[in-house]
């Protein structure tokens, strides 16, 4: 299957905007051409803004125009847009809940040979900590351009998360997607997967692998981590009684913190976090450093296994 | 509006803000009072404001947001905000937070308080205006101290980049910030080089004394694809004898007694 990169379905779905919608901006910091920003500049030069090395006032300068009734998109590097300007998104977009999207690309290890200083894995803790904020983390393709056609019609401030590394689709275009609303790919009974972004793709190969082994894994993706889907996590748990959760990122603080919150509030069962382990990244090739920062399929059927041995 | 007319609004604007910091037993006074006649004149004389939702309004944005009391005092003056309102100035369920909430207060344009920020959203405004052909303008006052921000050069050089010649920023030049000095905390002279070096046509001014202010806004006027700004020499804590260009006025409240001489002084109670 020919793979593409959530950054490239941010660009089309930029483009689709472009025409449709004649309220949206998008602003950039130096780096359209790896964000994809540059589609939109092709088709619609007169409402791209350019504001040079100077995250703080990409996002300030997104705030302003939201205020004059755009819907902003600012893209940046993750590590840039949720990292260095976190005090501005949270004071001066969040606060007063503008319609400021942020669209930060090159998220988490898979950023790959540029190494630790521009690997993301900490944003989506930072985002989801802010209050008003929405967080969305897409799996593939097909869903990436969704959420932004989603997120342009939304009111109100949106982190969304995009990968610079090319993946598989795992939908194909009748997919219909909602903002905060989990989706369960595979049935299971005996453990449940929770995974977002690439990590779905791996949870499913999981799943699969643990078929064989005679064990009947659920897999949902959750995409909107915040506000995140208590509904659909809860019945895992009651339903399957063990969750793994995947996500490319900090165990802390991330979809796996996410879940346990939401777990220990309702339902508490046995739960085992795949992610980063409170440790830097370093260079090296995408693949590469999902196998040595234990972010494989592999992973997630060992934790699956050992998981299962711990139900009561 | 003539300068006297001016003038009477600036005693009730002094008198408000003083009454408000008071109440609150916290707030920022010095800074407040030193932008009494830049906003007065904005309000009053210069902005194209007559209700704080019209889509055609000037915009004013208050960079400098813990001054917060003098922009709810030129709401009230203009009749937006309830003068009601006065003695709930940080107090709990109040609209008046400590730094200004545009969700809470019609005529508060932007959430300000964290310094630096407010020049980006103003050309953020300035440039979507320019895209759809509106006329409205943008000001923004900055700090002194404020400009010791990293962002607000990031945002200096948007401004001239994009040629915002709808865009004003007012530099309230009081000298003073919460350790002291300027020239001994952090030193932002020269100020006029900074700004030209950034793109900006510099503009000097008195910002006390109505008829400077006016030549510098006329001034402003006549300067085209370029953003201005107007460097307003003021004194910290104006009107009030033992708060002016007093660093420890910056964020402290007026005692019963204290108030009493103040607003005797501002003519407010008059």
């Amino acid at each position: 299957m020919a793979k593409k990169a959530t950054r490239e379905a941010y660009g089309e779905a930029l483009k689709k905007l472009a025409a449709s919608n004649p309220n949206v901006v998008v602003l950039d910091a130096d780096l359209s051409g790896s964000t994809k920003t540059v589609e939109f500049k092709k088709v619609c030069p007169e409402r791209f803004y350019n504001v040079g090395i100077a995250e703080q006032n990409l996002i300030g300068t997104a705030a302003g125009m939201a205020i004059a009734g755009k819907v902003a998109f600012a893209s940046t590097f993750a590590m840039f847009a949720a990292g260095r300007a976190f005090e501005i998104i949270r004071n001066t977009v969040a606060y007063p809940s503008l319609n400021v999207k942020i669209a930060a690309t090159h998220a988490g290890l898979t950023v790959g040979e540029d190494g630790a200083s521009h690997q993301a894995i900490e944003d989506i803790s930072l985002m989801r900590s802010i209050p008003n904020m929405t967080v969305i983390n897409p799996a593939d393709c097909i869903e990436a351009e969704k959420a932004i056609l989603k997120a342009a019609e939304y009111v109100g401030p949106v982190y969304i998360r995009l990968g610079r590394a090319a993946v598989e689709n795992i939908y194909d275009d009748s997919y219909e997607f909602e903002i905060g609303k989990g989706v369960e790919l595979r049935k299971g009974t005996d453990v449940t997967i929770i995974a977002t972004g690439l990590m779905v793709q791996k949870s499913l190969k999981a799943a699969e692998e643990l078929e064989k082994d005679g064990i009947s894994a659920r897999v949902i993706n959750i995409h909107t981590i915040k506000p995140i889907d208590k509904d659909i996590i809860i019945q895992a748990a009651k339903e399957t009684g063990a969750i793994v959760t995947a996500e490319e990122h900090s165990i802390i603080g991330g979809l796996g913190s996410a879940v346990l919150e939401v777990l220990s509030d309702s339902c508490p069962v046995p739960l085992k976090r795949v992610g980063v382990l409170d440790v830097f990244g370093e260079s090296g090739k995408p693949d590469e450093l999902l196998e040595k920062y234990h972010l494989t399929e592999n992973n997630i059927l060992q934790e699956c296994k050992n998981i299962i041995k711990q139900k009561k | 509006m003539n300068y006297e007319d001016l003038t009477l609004i600036t005693h009730k604007m002094r008198e408000n803000i003083l009454n408000m910091i008071h109440t609150a037993n916290s707030g920022h006074p010095g800074g407040s009072l030193s932008a009494v006649e830049i906003v007065t004149y904005l309000y009053f004389k210069e902005m194209n404001i007559e209700n704080p939702t019209d889509e055609n309004r000037d915009r004013f944005i208050l960079s400098k947001g813990h001054a917060a009391p003098v922009l709810y005092s030129a709401l009230m003056e203009k009749g937006f905000l309830d003068k009601g309102l006065i003695g709930t100035l940080r107090q709990i369920d109040s609209k008046l937070q400590g730094h200004p909430d545009m969700k809470k207060v019609p005529g508060v344009e932007a959430s300000t308080g964290s310094l630096g920020q407010g020049l980006a959203i103003s050309n953020g405004i300035a440039l979507a205006n320019k895209y759809d052909n509106k006329s409205n303008r943008v000001f923004v006052l900055l700090g002194d101290g404020e400009i010791q921000e990293g962002m607000v050069w990031e945002a200096a050089m948007l401004s001239s980049h994009y040629k915002l010649d709808n865009l004003t920023a007012i530099l309230d030049h009081n000298g003073l910030q919460i350790d002291g000095k300027n020239e001994d905390v952090m030193k932002v002279e020269p100020l006029d080089k900074k700004w030209e070096a950034f793109g900006w046509h510099v503009i000097k001014a008195d910002g006390h004394d109505f008829n400077s202010l006016e030549k510098a806004f006329e001034e402003r006027k006549t300067i085209k694809d370029k953003p201005v700004i107007i460097i307003a020499e003021t004194v910290k804590g104006k009107g009030v004898s033992f708060m002016e260009d007093k660093a420890g006025w910056h964020g402290k409240a007026p005692n019963a007694d204290e108030l009493d001489i103040a607003l005797k002084e501002v003519g407010g109670d008059k």
